[in-house]
């Protein structure tokens, strides 16, 4: 593969990178007990909000409990998070939400509250309510069961409302996995109701076409089947992951040439991230 | 000529979409009678499919970009499918994020007439349970003007429990308070019109009954009710809503606790309604009230 926009396939590995850095010293916090709320990881999905953020610009975002990686991504308030994530009152809901409730209005992210899927209606309703907004809304395939998600989807579908709905399909919800779940692909039905759709990896190369081809015909929605490794809350993993597309897309970039410049980008997140980790938990 | 309350929901509504650029939402809002007459035909509402649960969430998302969405639940049964945003999302945000949700939910009732076990709940108790949340019964003209702008004063969400029995009030109910009152009697929601009926009925009997409306349930203030009660030294609320562990026996509670003088509920039974009459629940009929009273007199 030839990389036609290096610039910006660059700017995907550093964000999937540094996400993966920070959500790594949060890990080490968990452990040493320096963060005692439970912590929702986005580790091994970081691709799917590091290539959306560089390619579709929205003015309200609407994520659920899993939602560092949109966070960063989207170019949240680190500090804010960390504080969060810590219980302060300085963090971005000044304690009261912890990892699955975070926000940051500065970039049109909306707090969550906890409920799976409820962020759909919610991202419908704020497109409705103000249509010159475009609007981005990030769920899980456990919150794509819930009645009221393809519901909503109905109605910005009836009202053509300017709603990009991803979701981050790592197949399983806690433990269980959707073929248990269900038969059905949430894409089929959105398809049937004349929505673009599309049910892909989450390899930044495809996601980034599909991106491009559905921003300006909203409402659309993609299915990028991911990989979580680490246990729905908490740290714990259940053995090596099934695959690791930070690992993977690294290796893509390197065979075209930019080991350099990965080497230099892994280097200054590595060294940022640490450093504000440190100054955050010294302040405690 | 005075208006009537339904024409007054009417008008406050036309004001809202046109000059506030609100939005009223629900469904079957422009079907047979426009809600009792009660929605305007003007721009700025939006007609729900049957999405009972997703539309209250489409409703709190139009609230957070300002719109300050009017929705409206035709029958307050159906707002236990509509809560989980109102009650999960709506309530909590203010504390939660720092910032509100003004969703002003209409959830009307009405009973009689075959409305059955599901098409005559009245759930404002429901309500005061969820923090963050005002809840409200008005059933004149001039308590719905107060409601409202009770409402545009802030970003709190409001459970309006309506009545459709009240729709064609044009008079405001004025509270009583006579001197050497035999008993004071609290009425919530269409409970105030039976109240009043069962007070003249008492009156025949020469039992004197001070009467005292109940607007607002939560945050609801005493100090208006207090001043009968240290009086008449007895006291019955009565609620349309279900007795048990209701608004009656809540604020049958924080007035005891407040003077010490006994005071008793009396609300819908504990069962469900039936269809036909004879099954009927909900509002305590005008006879129950006086036995009640009388049974109360005999035990002060």
């Amino acid at each position: 593969m030839v990389l036609i926009d290096e610039k910006k396939f660059l700017d995907i590995y550093r964000k999937m990178d540094y996400t993966r850095k920070f959500e790594n010293q949060v890990m080490s916090a968990v452990d040493k007990g320096e963060i005692k709320c439970p912590v929702y990881l986005s580790i091994g999905q970081e691709a799917i909000s590091s290539t959306l953020s560089v390619f579709y610009k929205p003015d309200l975002i609407f994520t659920q409990h899993r939602g560092h990686s949109v966070y960063l991504a989207y170019g949240g308030d680190i500090g804010k998070l960390i504080d969060e994530l810590l219980g302060k009152d300085s963090g971005c809901n000044r304690g009261r939400g912890g990892s699955p409730g975070i926000q940051d209005l500065g970039i049109g992210m909306i707090g969550h509250h906890g409920l799976i899927g409820e962020n759909v209606p919610i991202a419908v309703g704020a497109a409705l309510g103000d249509p010159s907004k475009k609007v981005l809304c990030v769920f899980g395939d456990g919150a794509a069961e819930e009645d009221y998600v393809f519901t909503a989807m109905g109605f910005a579908v009836t009202h053509k409302l300017p709603v990009f709905f991803v979701c981050e399909d790592n197949n399983l919800s806690i433990l269980t996995k959707k073929s248990e779940r269900r038969s059905w692909e949430l894409t089929d039905a959105t398809k049937a109701i004349g929505m673009p759709s599309a049910n892909i990896p989450d390899d930044p190369f495809v996601i980034a076409e599909y991106v491009k081809e559905f921003r300006n015909n909203l409402p659309a929605f993609l299915n990028c089947r991911t990989c979580r490794h680490r246990w729905h809350t908490g740290t714990g993993e259940d053995g090596k992951p099934e695959k690791d597309r930070l690992e993977i897309f690294r290796e893509e970039l390197i065979k075209n040439g930019l080991e350099h410049k990965i080497y230099r980008t892994e280097q200054l997140n590595g060294v940022e991230v640490e450093k504000l980790w440190k100054e955050h938990l010294q302040k405690q | 000529m005075e208006r009537t309350l339904a024409e007054t929901i009417k008008e406050i509504t036309k004001k809202h979409l046109e000059e506030n650029n609100g939005l009223i939402m629900g469904q079957c809002l422009t079907a047979v009678g426009w809600v009792n007459h009660t929605v305007p035909d003007c721009e700025n509402i939006i007609e729900l499919p049957m999405i009972d649960v997703a539309g209250s969430g489409i409703v709190a998302g139009a609230a957070l970009v300002g719109r300050r969405p009017i929705f409206v639940i035709r029958f307050q049964d159906f707002i236990n499918l509509n809560s989980s945003f109102i009650v999960d999302y709506a309530a909590k945000t203010k504390y939660l994020f720092g910032y509100g949700t003004p969703i002003f939910i209409r959830a009307l009732s009405t009973e009689g007439k075959g409305a059955g076990p599901t098409h005559s709940a009245i759930s404002h108790s429901y309500f005061m349970h969820v923090p963050g949340i005002k809840v409200c019964s008005p059933m004149t003209p001039g308590e719905y003007q107060e409601i409202w702008d009770e409402f545009m004063k802030d970003d709190c969400p409001m459970y309006v429990s309506e009545h459709r029995h009240s729709f064609n009030q044009t008079k405001e109910l004025e509270d009583i308070i006579l001197p050497n009152a035999d008993i004071t009697l609290y009425g919530i929601s269409a409970s105030r019109f039976n109240m009043i009926e069962a007070a003249k009925e008492l009156e025949k009997k020469n039992i004197k009954c001070n009467l005292s409306h109940i607007l607002w349930l939560k945050p609801l203030s005493l100090d208006r009710m207090i001043k009968p009660l240290k009086e008449s030294k007895l006291g019955l609320v009565i609620d349309s809503d279900f007795e048990i562990a209701g608004a009656s026996q809540s604020i049958a509670y924080e007035l005891m606790k407040q003077t010490g003088y006994r005071v008793e509920a009396l609300g819908a039974e504990d069962r469900p309604t039936g269809t036909y009459e004879r099954y009927e629940n909900g509002t305590p009929k005008v006879e129950k009230i006086v036995e009640k009273t009388k049974n109360l007199l005999k035990k002060k």
